[in-house]
């Protein structure tokens, strides 16, 4: 019986049968489609996605006319910090524009947190007005809301890590709705900059890193944004899957955040006002590629049929049904790009 | 790169940077922004990806190319050309105007 070359959640290749695919991809949907209540993916999306994993060479694309387009998260940094590079950012949103072709790109703070970005705003604005000058693509600038950096010591509030195991729930949970606030304040205040600098957007990313909390800090953020700036465009990217209940009880618009899944989290973006999100789905990587894209594909599915915005699908180290590796491999990236836009439905990655 | 090769428009390449404003200024889903910027530049939405065509498209419209030569628009000077083409308003060209005086 011949065997198909693929990989683990890890990276590690493996050798699978026919019948060991097809099974991975049936228990992966089923797996996405029990947690969050949504349809499984019909038959003959199973036999498109096998037909995707199976195929033969390296590299696989997309049919003609299905391309998509990019936004990033710490774009900037990419070339410039993550590969130790000495050139500037602003440069590296050039190569990128110019050498990778990228759609767009965005420009962020090593430290990547709004927190962080708050006392150098003066900086980043004036590197955001330098980009602009020369660059063509749409450049939005990005960080997170990484609500634990509000926490002592660093920070002013309590820290409710330290709290619930203690079980001193309510102090946990009032520590939580004080930093929402610190937060909400602090992300304005950088979009304030960057919009007076020229930005095309802005990317709240990375959105639920501490949970609830942080989701509910980055919808009343963009909330406000938009309030303000209308024209100014927004990408709400995710830190996973599933919305971890840190707080519990945390509401936006009348809805429970705990436990949101993609297809539920895409609405109370798009009542927030942002115009892009992105979604995420985190890979397992005791699991193989055929289950773990299987899985997120039936995610994103739901998640694009939900929404009226454009979703741009998180596609990289450890989500989107890529390995949980430093460097992926191009044959599971370019499968998992052509799974999520041919069967997903992605409006971009 | 490998999202660029397998699945990727191509940025200014293409038309890729185009599409992507819709995006982000009108919330557009993918297929509705590229049928707008394809109108726009009156060819289907299949050219917009091919760079052979857009080359063409984006040299006589001077907006902005990968390796663009002398005299011709780059940066701030293409986006102002790129606002007009779509009709939107690029927040980078509305500073430019304000900063230089000239709104």
């Amino acid at each position: 019986m011949s065997k198909f070359f693929t990989r683990m959640g890890d990276g590690f290749g493996i050798y699978l049968s026919e019948e060991e695919i097809r099974a991975d991809i049936e228990e992966g949907t089923k797996d996405a489609a029990d947690r969050a209540q949504i349809p499984q993916l019909s038959k003959e999306e199973m036999d498109h996605l096998y037909d995707i994993v199976t195929m033969p060479g390296i590299v696989v694309g997309v049919e003609r006319g299905q391309e998509v387009v990019t936004t990033s998260d710490s774009g900037g940094c990419k070339i410039s910090y993550h590969c130790n590079i000495a050139i500037d950012r602003s440069t590296a949103i050039l190569i990128h524009e110019k050498v990778l072709g990228a759609d767009s790109l965005d420009l962020g703070h090593i430290d990547y947190s709004y927190k962080a970005v708050k006392s150098v705003l003066h900086d980043e604005a004036a590197m955001m007005e330098l980009t602009q000058l020369n660059s063509v693509i749409p450049v939005l600038y990005g960080s997170m809301p990484n609500l634990g950096l509000y926490t002592k010591p660093d920070g002013p509030v309590d820290n409710w890590a330290e709290l619930l195991p203690l079980g001193r729930i309510d102090e946990a949970r009032a520590a939580q709705e004080e930093a929402v606030e610190h937060a909400v304040k602090d992300i304005v205040y950088v979009a304030e900059g960057m919009y007076e600098a020229g930005a095309d957007g802005m990317n709240i990313d990375t959105s639920g890193a501490s949970g609830d909390a942080d989701v509910l800090a980055a919808l009343k953020a963009i909330e406000i944004i938009k309030q303000k700036f209308p024209d100014l465009g927004i990408e709400m990217g995710m830190a996973g899957e599933f919305i971890l209940g840190m707080h519990g009880k945390l509401e936006y618009d009348g809805v429970r955040l705990a436990g949101l899944y993609p297809h539920n989290q895409v609405k109370l973006a798009e009542k927030a006002g942002a115009n892009i999100f992105g979604a995420v789905v985190n890979t397992n990587s005791n699991m193989s590629f055929p289950w773990n894209i299987a899985r997120t594909v039936t995610f994103v599915k739901a998640c694009t049929e939900a929404a009226n915005i454009p979703v741009h699908v998180n596609v990289g180290m450890g989500v989107g049904g890529v390995p949980m590796c430093e460097v992926p491999p191009v044959d599971v990236v370019t499968r998992a790009d052509k799974a999520l836009i041919e069967i997903g439905k992605a409006d971009g990655l | 790169m490998a999202h660029e090769v397998a699945s990727g428009m191509g940025g200014i390449r293409t038309a890729g940077d185009l599409v992507l404003r819709l995006q982000l200024s009108k919330s557009m889903k993918i297929h509705d922004a590229k049928k707008y910027v394809a109108d726009k530049l009156g060819i289907t939405p299949l050219e917009l990806s091919d760079c052979v065509i857009m080359a063409e498209i984006r040299e006589d419209l001077n907006l902005g190319r990968p390796m663009p030569p002398d005299r011709t628009a780059k940066g701030i000077e293409a986006k102002f050309r790129i606002a007009q083409l779509l009709g939107i308003k690029i927040n980078s060209v509305e500073r430019f105007k304000t900063k230089a005086g000239l709104s």
